[in-house]
């Protein structure tokens, strides 16, 4: 199976679009159990109006925030999938650029120095793009995460040592929720990276706040200790919009990586409560559209 | 726990009767303003014709469409989608918005600092905060985009927009040394401990004991 160059530009458009719009099934519901479960009437009445603003955006079709946040999109590629990979990533960023375009969409994008917008959402090495390979057989996918400032402003990598142990860690993601208040538009998803080097630590806190609610760390020390810190996060009372209260996290995720013997690093990056995502999934009978 | 609709422009008096856990709904005009807008006013002394005096800002770069000029989109341009950024970054600028541009109320996220407010507390002021992320809902209080000053900075301009019932919005710091920022950070300092306990780990303690060490 060979990758549709002109597929993969229209499906980064759709995709970059369908995110800003429509919330994941795991997010609403999550929403859901975060409103049953807070015993703060303040509190509770800003889930409400979340929970609202999901059903005026798909009824109205807007968008959930006005935050476009800078596209971060994710390939996964198939072992029976050829692919151009250089194509491929001129391909996602066409298909960028034309969704802010045609929609139009704010560009969220500047140059860093200049602060110039080019009003496309790209720039240098902008839209974001990771390409990974998997397992399947004549499949490849395109994931699509469009990341609002209002979380990723409040990202934290500590490289701590190995004497401070776990407990580093566990006392980092305390701190980090505690320091980020409401800043990060909670209730959140408390993405966590472990280990590695310091890059690869941020890009797993990345990878884990993005996971799907309900998912679970693939090694079993990992979902110990996300089960541990997704109670400990709802006992401090940030709450919902950092205005106190039950909702501060939906969830927290880890994601692990081997390190050095001398090192313990940890990374904290977060999703915030309009916790966009989207996915297209291509086989050789075409796309469907998914989370 | 009182609510209170606002005709903007207000006076002082009306700002010092809102008191922090309030609700309020807007009427009439907003302006949005952003970083780029503010560091071009207060940073590079740029000015802007619009009078903002007794008004509301709201923290803002909104999505819009440029469309030919008419009765209906006197700026030339339609909201899209129009939502609230978070605060914190543009706390410095509170105090100039006050004393320069005689602003009353800032409607935002997530809080801002001491410093703001301390420029409630002496000038007569309030923030409101807002529901962020909930712009599709906050769209449907904004009647028009009326004016766009400062345009080159888009979508970072200054954007005064026509509104009808924006809120409720919940005063967050008023103008008497209330913050309910503050307060929840309080309380959530005193959590602290006991959500370390929770999760092993004593007060006070430091270093933990190694893991994976080898004798």
């Amino acid at each position: 199976m060979h990758i549709d160059l002109l597929a993969a530009e229209d499906a980064a458009k759709t995709l970059y679009i369908r995110a800003l719009k429509i919330l994941p099934p795991d997010i609403k519901e999550g929403l859901a159990t975060l409103e049953r479960a807070e015993t703060m009437p303040g509190a509770r009445e800003i889930l409400r109006t979340m929970t609202t603003n999901i059903a005026v955006a798909e009824d109205n079709d807007n968008l959930l925030c006005q935050d476009t946040g800078i596209p971060i999109y994710t390939v996964s590629i198939g072992r029976g999938v050829a692919v151009d990979g250089q194509a491929l990533k001129e391909a996602i960023r066409r298909g960028c650029a034309r969704a802010t375009r045609e929609h139009p969409l704010r560009s969220s994008v500047v140059h860093p120095l200049t602060r110039r917008n080019e009003h496309t959402s790209c720039g240098a090495e902008v839209p974001v793009i990771h390409i990974d390979y998997d397992d399947a057989p004549d499949t490849w996918s395109l994931a699509m995460v469009p990341k609002g400032s209002g979380s990723e402003n409040n990202s934290f990598l500590k490289m701590a040592v190995p004497a401070e142990g776990v407990e580093a860690i566990k006392r980092f993601v305390v701190d980090c929720v505690i320091a980020a208040g409401g800043k990060t538009c909670p209730p959140t998803i408390v993405g966590v990276g472990v280990g590695g080097t310091s890059d690869l630590c941020v890009a797993l806190a990345k990878r884990a706040a993005t996971r799907p609610l309900g998912s679970a760390c693939a090694d079993p020390d990992g979902a110990a200790l996300e089960q541990a810190l997704s109670a400990a996060v709802n006992h401090l009372g940030v709450g919902p919009q950092g205005l106190g209260g039950d909702a501060t996290a939906f969830a927290v995720h880890i994601e692990l990586a081997a390190t050095h013997i001398t090192m313990n690093p940890v990374a904290v990056n977060m999703q915030c409560h309009s916790a966009r995502r989207a996915r297209a999934t291509f086989t050789p009978d075409g796309v469907r559209y998914g989370f | 726990m009182t609510h209170h609709t606002l005709h903007m422009p207000i006076d002082e008096a009306a700002v010092r009767q809102l008191k922090v856990n309030d609700t309020v709904t807007l009427e009439d005009t907003l302006y949005g303003i952003r970083d780029a807008t503010q560091i071009h006013l207060f940073d590079r002394g740029r000015k802007t014709r619009m009078d903002l005096h007794g008004h509301a800002v709201i923290h803002t770069a909104p999505n819009v469409r440029k469309v030919p000029v008419s009765d209906r989109h006197p700026a030339g341009y339609e909201a899209i989608c129009i939502g609230t950024t978070t605060s914190d970054r543009m706390e410095r600028f509170t105090r100039p918005l006050m004393t320069e541009y005689g602003v009353r109320l800032v409607v935002g996220k997530g809080g801002l600092r001491e410093g703001s407010l301390d420029a409630f507390r002496e000038l007569g002021g309030a923030y409101l905060a807002i529901v962020g992320g909930t712009a599709a809902l906050e769209t449907t209080w904004i009647e028009q985009i009326e004016d766009v000053d400062m345009d080159d900075l888009n979508p970072e301009s200054l954007w005064r927009f026509r509104i009808r019932h924006f809120g409720p919005l919940r005063v967050a710091m008023d103008s008497h040394g209330g913050s309910l920022y503050d307060s929840v950070r309080h309380d959530v300092d005193q959590q602290r401990d006991r959500v370390l306990a929770e999760l092993g780990i004593g007060q006070g303690t430091g270093a933990a004991t190694p893991t994976g060490a080898r004798p």
